[in-house]
């Protein structure tokens, strides 16, 4: 059974299109067929976090619209096998995505994939609308911000009405929380909404927490998304939720504050001392 | 064990220093507790409040001439109930007609 996932926040900017790529890369290195689609009409940007930009020929709205097969427009990633990409069109007519398209080319994508992930555009318009339409599962992106922790809050709310499984009256949408650019810091210092806050509120299931991380910029820098940056903290974040995604039992890091500097300051005065 | 547990008070004595004004991550927490808990019960409620802010006015047009910025409508989110503030400021009415 294919399983679709859309990765949703309502607020622009928290990380979706970031989560996307590396959930992508993560489902495929484990060995499932994976498609990642940008849902994120006229601002085409997965293309380059996943390093294929240049190898764009055809996109979503040329499938839509016939212009081109699906097969065309798909972008088979260069390292990661079982990996495929479906850019975003740059279209300014945001009318070019239908429900009708969209529903044909999942539809598609069904009979071969595991893993479909639709990246969403920020907001609460169409593209955001249909990116969640088909879900089976939503991985809900907030910063530890006032602001995203309402429109998450927003969009759990569409999730739960605006989508095909409520319309239908199936099984409701599996909603996941991903606590993202986390700075435990600030969290000790009180100048930040804490992991506990945020899930008290949400009450959603925690799938993991991403720690603010200079490993994300060098990689979107460089075209490979940061789950392939091994040994940082932000990649060894999404690899932990990925496992859990998949039913591993996987204990939460990057969570705590590394020891304040004036403790390790004085740890190492008392070990001298003794 | 002594000194390890005044170098944790003296570290959290400098985390308390360094907390004082800066530490607003507790008021985010509460003005998000009430500002979505309001919100999931209107979810599913039509938009009205526009409506109902533009027919207040035009009742109280009816019966004097008001401009538009003598009109301040206010919405204030209390934990268990909402409170609509309209404040229009009437002309002076001249004593005789
Ligand atoms: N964990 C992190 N640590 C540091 N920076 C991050 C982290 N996650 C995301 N960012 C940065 O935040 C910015 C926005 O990320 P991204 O494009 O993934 O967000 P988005 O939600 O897809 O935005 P949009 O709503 O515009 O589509 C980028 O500059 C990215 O590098
Ligand atoms: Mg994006």
């Amino acid at each position: 059974m294919t399983k679709i996932i859309v990765i949703t926040s309502g607020k622009g900017g928290v990380g979706k299109t970031t989560t996307s790529a590396s959930f992508a890369v993560g489902l495929a290195k484990k060995g499932y067929k994976t498609a990642v689609i940008d849902f994120d009409i006229g601002l085409r940007n997965l293309d380059l976090i996943m390093g294929c930009e240049r190898r764009v020929v055809y996109d979503f709205v040329n499938v839509i619209r016939k212009e081109a097969n699906l097969n065309q427009a798909l972008i088979r990633d260069k390292h990661i096998k079982d990996l495929f990409i479906l850019p975003a069109s740059q279209t300014r007519d945001k009318e070019a995505l239908t429900i009708e398209g969209v529903g044909l080319i999942l539809a598609e994508l069904n009979k071969t994939f595991d893993y479909i992930v639709c990246d969403s555009p920020a907001g609460i318009e169409r593209g955001a609308q249909l990116a969640m339409y088909f879900a089976d599962s939503a991985i809900v992106v907030t910063n530890p911000e006032v602001s995203s922790v309402r429109d998450s809050d927003r969009m759990l709310g569409l999730l739960t009405s605006k989508t095909k499984r409520a319309e239908e009256g199936r099984d409701p949408i599996e909603e996941h929380l991903l606590l993202t650019r986390y700075s435990p810091k600030r969290v000790t210092r009180g100048e930040m909404l804490s992991l506990s806050d945020v899930n008290e509120i949400l009450a959603i299931p925690l799938l993991g927490v991403i720690p603010e991380s200079p490993a994300v910029l060098r990689a979107s820098n460089s075209g490979e998304p940061v789950i392939l940056a091994e040994e940082s903290d932000a990649g060894q974040a999404y690899a932990d939720a990925i496992g859990r995604f998949l039913g591993e039992e996987i204990p939460h890091r990057f969570i705590a504050e590394k020891n304040h500097w004036l403790k390790r300051l004085l740890r190492f005065k008392e070990k001298e001392a003794i | 064990m002594i000194l390890s547990d005044k170098i944790t008070k003296i570290v959290h004595y400098f985390q308390h220093l360094q907390r004082s004004d800066k530490a607003t991550a507790k008021l985010a927490k509460d003005r998000l507790q009430i500002i979505i808990a309001h919100e999931r019960t209107q979810r599913d409620k039509p938009d009205y409040l526009a409506l109902l802010q533009k027919e207040l006015l035009e009742v109280v047009a009816k019966y004097v001439h008001i401009n538009q910025e003598d009109v301040r409508v206010e919405l204030e989110r209390k934990e268990n109930c909402s409170i609509l503030e309209l404040n229009v400021i009437l002309p002076t009415i001249s004593s005789s007609d």
